[in-house]
């Protein structure tokens, strides 16, 4: 009988070599295949039992997870949960936003950078824990940003960002409305879907980051996309001489557009400076509507528009400057209407590349990634994305936008004994809505330290008191003050 | 036909086997840290603290390990070395994981005990083991029960239909209730077929080896020979249809098979079983449509991962596995309560979860040894009722493993069995503790120094020089 033995052991051997190669396929080759499965939910809820990474604005934690004791190890918390919302994002078991979403794989500790964390605590069989995230923001000029927004007459809508203009860093990004990420954190699942639920149907849009979020069109503050084309078109400079006057006629169309205050800009003639000053429509429609849609559009996008450049954060709205529009219209885009939408975000950029020498620096808001012992383990280095204007361009419209804020339009964000550069704007969408009043400034003007944008949507403000000047001008002026006297 | 006297008079006849029980110490100290070892782990995993009680458990453990090394050194001298400690390693790993398992169940506010009566189950199993070593000094009275076991072994799988103390759990009708108790009457039933399958095959073989005719190559068995193979289909045929368990049919129809063909060298025999099995399956995949819905499921789990009661268990498992990797989670760090009865049936994909592919592996070669130790029984076996024993305990042993981890991680489709030693159930850790014991039986009786009459051998062993040895 021993010879049918060893063909059944044999076969029990065949049986053992495929439980083994199948199991090998199944849990080595298969493996990240079947942790990518969306219907996983090990992964999140691995993450959500772990020790995550704290969040770091300074040496302030604004998130960070405490041991709970609940079926779930940890639990998230926000320190300054609305002020922070729109940069942390929320981190929930359903999701993730903001930087909990992009920088999840170091906060999770999953990051290859914590690999030598992550093998010290599967030696010494310790939970694994999560690294940190050091950010740009100042806390200073985000406290200065969102007590800004907070004081706004009723229930405004509006957004700030600020920019270091040599490097990108984010300085300050502020939104409102906005939300507690604390109740996303909760671990009463049911509690988060309501909360969830009752955000999504809010029409102010509570959850949108609107510094990166909401492209809205920037009205006057374009006025500096306008004017860098003309300059650097090589035929003007701030003293150039330039058209004012009551109207402009639209090309092809019987249409006049006037000043925003339906005067003359101080004359038929005045200078480019003047005209900046006073924000002169007149002068930047017949500028746009010179150069054409071609050399506009190029500038908008030497500047960033038309593609988006931040990718520490999710939901970055793409700025945009058509180019396919026709002379009417290119005409309007000088003053920052027709078809033109920019992001808070993107107006900053603007007023940081003309601040930064014409030199265009990709935001950033993680400065460094650290391991749970706070060791660096990486650090963002500054990046210049394009040359938008040259140097010459760059100081001519400094020169400009001194004067706008010295005895322009921009009066709300003078410092004293420090020179300001700075622009309003007020856009209008359609007639039936109140218009947007924007605000873009940098200081010091010799030696900018910080590039500001600020966006208020709506504003239980009058009709007729809204001026980029008024609403945005003190908020501006704040956070310029915020980093400038740290 | 290679009889017992062939391989006495062969050139093995001067070799002797050693008893290596220093050598089965040494292993059982090894499997003894596994078992202990992974009980610490879990407690330090789950709780991040050394378990309070591990030094009882530690004692018990290692007290009921010591016992059956006792026992084996003194009733079963010459066994085979290897097959305790392969037993202790496994029985120990997976009571630790069923301490992980309870541990998890507590935080989710149920209240188990597995590791505590699965505890209550070994000692069972191995004081059975002790009394089978000490009670059967040799297998082959066995062979006396041939038709009793045989139709005890059919009664235990027909219990589970008797209305009053039958109990549809989980959709298998596989288990009855006695006295409180939850038994699967299949685990025993396997243990009794392979006694009453040797022994009526040790009887017949030569009818059923030498008359039939040969077709093409492959020598095919007499019609009137066929009875047997037929009522033994017939069985696995209601098991599979009526108790909707794929796994003991093929099971106990293999185990059949495997044993004809061993008994009588001739292939054919598998030809005929294999046809008849594949045309059962084949109709039953047709006709039932329970049958198909698995097949279905398997081919294509993702597709039902939604569907409760269908493939969300198989699916969770492969996640938990796939999740594990090469090295696993590490005890307690894993989230095996999301497949359901990971601690039975799925046991495995826990252990893989946190312990890794390594671990699974390692568990594969384990039962892998374990049935090569069984057929070597079965090769140096000096007796055909032993041999054919020790082959249908092996190849239970190879099927069940085979069709169990197979089925958790996707290889075949997915059945109901324990997986030996590891899952939960007392029926399944009793019944193969007894197994053991049987194969150690026949072992001790292979590896014994044929009896001479040269009297200078008798002292050491005079209990078993006076007994009577068949040589047939």
């Amino acid at each position: 009988m021993n010879k049918p033995i060893r063909v059944v052991s044999v076969f029990c051997l065949v049986l053992f070599m495929a439980l083994l190669v199948n199991a090998t396929y199944l849990m080595y080759v298969r493996s990240d295949d079947l942790s990518k499965d969306p219907r996983n939910r090990r992964i999140i809820t691995a993450t959500f039992s772990r020790e995550r990474g704290a969040i770091l604005v300074g040496k302030d934690v604004i998130a960070r997870s405490v041991p709970s004791d609940d079926q779930y190890k940890f639990q998230r918390v926000y320190s300054q949960p609305f002020k922070y919302a729109p940069i942390t994002g929320y981190f929930s078991w359903f999701g993730q936003t903001g930087v909990e979403r992009s920088q999840n794989s170091v906060l999770a500790g999953d990051d290859s950078r914590l690999f030598v964390t992550r093998l010290v605590d599967m030696l010494s069989n310790g939970d694994p824990k999560g690294g940190n995230v050091q950010l740009t923001v100042n806390a200073a000029a985000q406290d200065a940003a969102w007590e800004g927004l907070e004081n706004l007459p009723g229930d405004a809508q509006g957004a700030v960002v600020a920019l270091e203009p040599t490097t990108g860093r984010v300085l300050a990004m502020a939104s409102t409305p906005t939300f507690d990420p604390n109740n996303f954190a909760s671990h009463d699942f049911g509690e988060v879907k309501d909360v969830s639920d009752r955000l999504n149907a809010d029409e102010r849009d509570p959850l949108i980051n609107r510094a990166i979020g909401t492209t809205l069109p920037p009205g006057s503050t374009f006025k500096l996309v306008t004017a860098a084309a003309a300059i650097e078109s090589g035929n003007y400079d701030a003293d150039s001489m330039v058209p004012g006057g009551y109207k402009f006629k639209l090309p092809q169309s019987s249409t006049e557009i006037s000043n925003h205050d339906g005067g003359n800009c101080g004359g038929n003639r005045i200078t480019m400076t003047q005209a900046m000053e006073v924000s002169c429509n007149v002068t930047f429609l017949s500028l746009a509507n010179e150069l054409g849609t071609e050399a506009m559009a190029d500038q908008a996008e030497a500047f960033g528009f038309n593609s988006t450049s931040l990718e520490d954060l999710g939901g970055q709205a793409s700025s945009l400057y058509p180019r396919d529009m026709d002379p009417p219209q290119t005409a309007m885009s000088g003053i920052g209407q027709s078809n033109v939408t920019a992001t808070p975000l993107q107006m900053a950029m603007v007023a940081a590349a003309i601040a930064n020498d014409g030199d265009v620096m990709r935001p950033y808001i993680v400065d460094e990634v650290r391991a749970p012992n706070l060791s660096v383990l990486a650090r963002t280095d500054p990046q210049s994305i394009s040359k938008a204007i040259s140097s010459s361009t760059a100081e001519e419209l400094t020169k400009m936008l001194v004067a706008t804020v010295d005895e322009g339009t921009a009066t709300p964000a003078q410092i004293p004994n420090v020179e300001v550069a700075g622009k309003t704007g007020t856009a209008q969408s359609t007639p039936e809505r109140p218009p947007y009043a924007w605000f873009v400034s940098f200081a010091p003007a010799n030696d900018p330290k910080v590039a500001v944008a600020v966006l208020v949507q709506s504003s239980d403000t009058s009709r007729d008191e809204i001026a980029g000047g008024r609403l945005g001008g003190p908020i501006a002026k704040a956070i310029m003050e915020a980093v400038i006297n740290r | 036909m290679s009889q017992t006297g062939n391989l006495m008079a062969g050139p093995l006849m001067t070799f002797v086997h050693r008893r290596r029980r220093g050598a089965e110490l040494f292993l059982l100290v090894l499997a003894l840290a596994v078992g202990i070892g992974a009980y610490a782990a879990v407690g330090l995993g789950v709780e991040g603290v050394v378990p309070a009680d591990l030094v009882g458990y530690g004692g018990w453990l290692t007290g009921l390990i010591v016992a059956a090394h006792i026992t084996v050194r003194l009733v079963a001298p010459y066994a085979d070395p290897v097959l305790l400690p392969l037993v202790a390693a496994l029985n120990g790993l997976g009571l630790a994981v069923l301490r992980r398992l309870d541990l998890t169940y507590e935080t989710l506010g149920q209240s188990h005990t597995f590791a505590r009566q699965q505890l209550t189950w070994m000692t069972v199993g191995v004081i059975l083991f002790i009394a089978t070593l000490f009670l059967l000094r040799d297998h082959r009275s066995l062979q006396r029960l041939t038709y009793t076991s045989g139709l005890a072994g059919i009664v235990l799988l027909i219990l589970p239909f008797v209305p009053v103390i039958g109990r549809d759990i989980n959709g298998a009708n596989i288990w009855i209730r006695v006295a409180g108790f939850s038994l699967q009457p299949g685990e025993v039933a396997k243990v009794l077929l392979v006694v009453a399958f040797s022994g009526y095959l040790v009887l017949h073989r030569d009818a059923l080896a030498l008359a039939g005719r040969r077709v093409v190559f492959v020598d095919l068995p007499r019609g009137r020979d066929l009875g047997p193979i037929l009522a033994m289909f017939g069985v696995s045929m209601m098991i599979l249809v009526l108790q909707n368990d794929l796994g003991s049919s093929l099971l106990f129809f293999g185990l059949f098979l495997a044993m004809l063909y061993v008994a009588t060298e001739r292939p054919g025999w598998l030809v005929v079983g294999g046809l008849m099995f594949a045309g059962g399956a084949l109709a039953a995949y047709t006709f039932v449509g329970n049958v198909q819905r698995r097949f279905d499921i398997w081919l294509h789990p993702m597709d039902y991962y939604t569907d409760p009661g269908t493939s969300f268990q198989p699916v969770e498992a492969m996640f938990g596995m796939g999740w594990g990797g090469l090295i696993g989670r590490g005890l307690g760090n894993g989230f095996p309560e999301r497949v359901p009865f990971a601690y039975s049936d799925f046991i495995l994909s826990t252990i893989g979860e946190e312990l890794g592919l390594t671990a699974v592996m390692a568990i594969v070669l384990c039962y892998g040894l374990i049935v090569e130790r069984a057929l070597r029984i079965a090769l140096i076996s000096r007796d055909g009722f032993g041999k054919l024993m020790a082959v249908g305990l092996g190849a239970i042993f190879a099927l069940q493993v085979f069709v169990v981890i197979g089925g958790v991680t996707g290889l075949i489709p997915l059945t109901g069995l324990t997986t030996p030693f590891l899952s939960y159930g007392g029926s399944s850790l009793v019944a193969n503790w007894v197994v053991i014991a049987l194969l150690l039986r026949i072992s001790d009786q292979a590896r014994r120094p044929a009896p001479r009459l040269d009297p200078v051998d008798d002292d050491e062993v005079d209990s078993e020089s006076t007994q009577v040895v068949k040589l047939r």
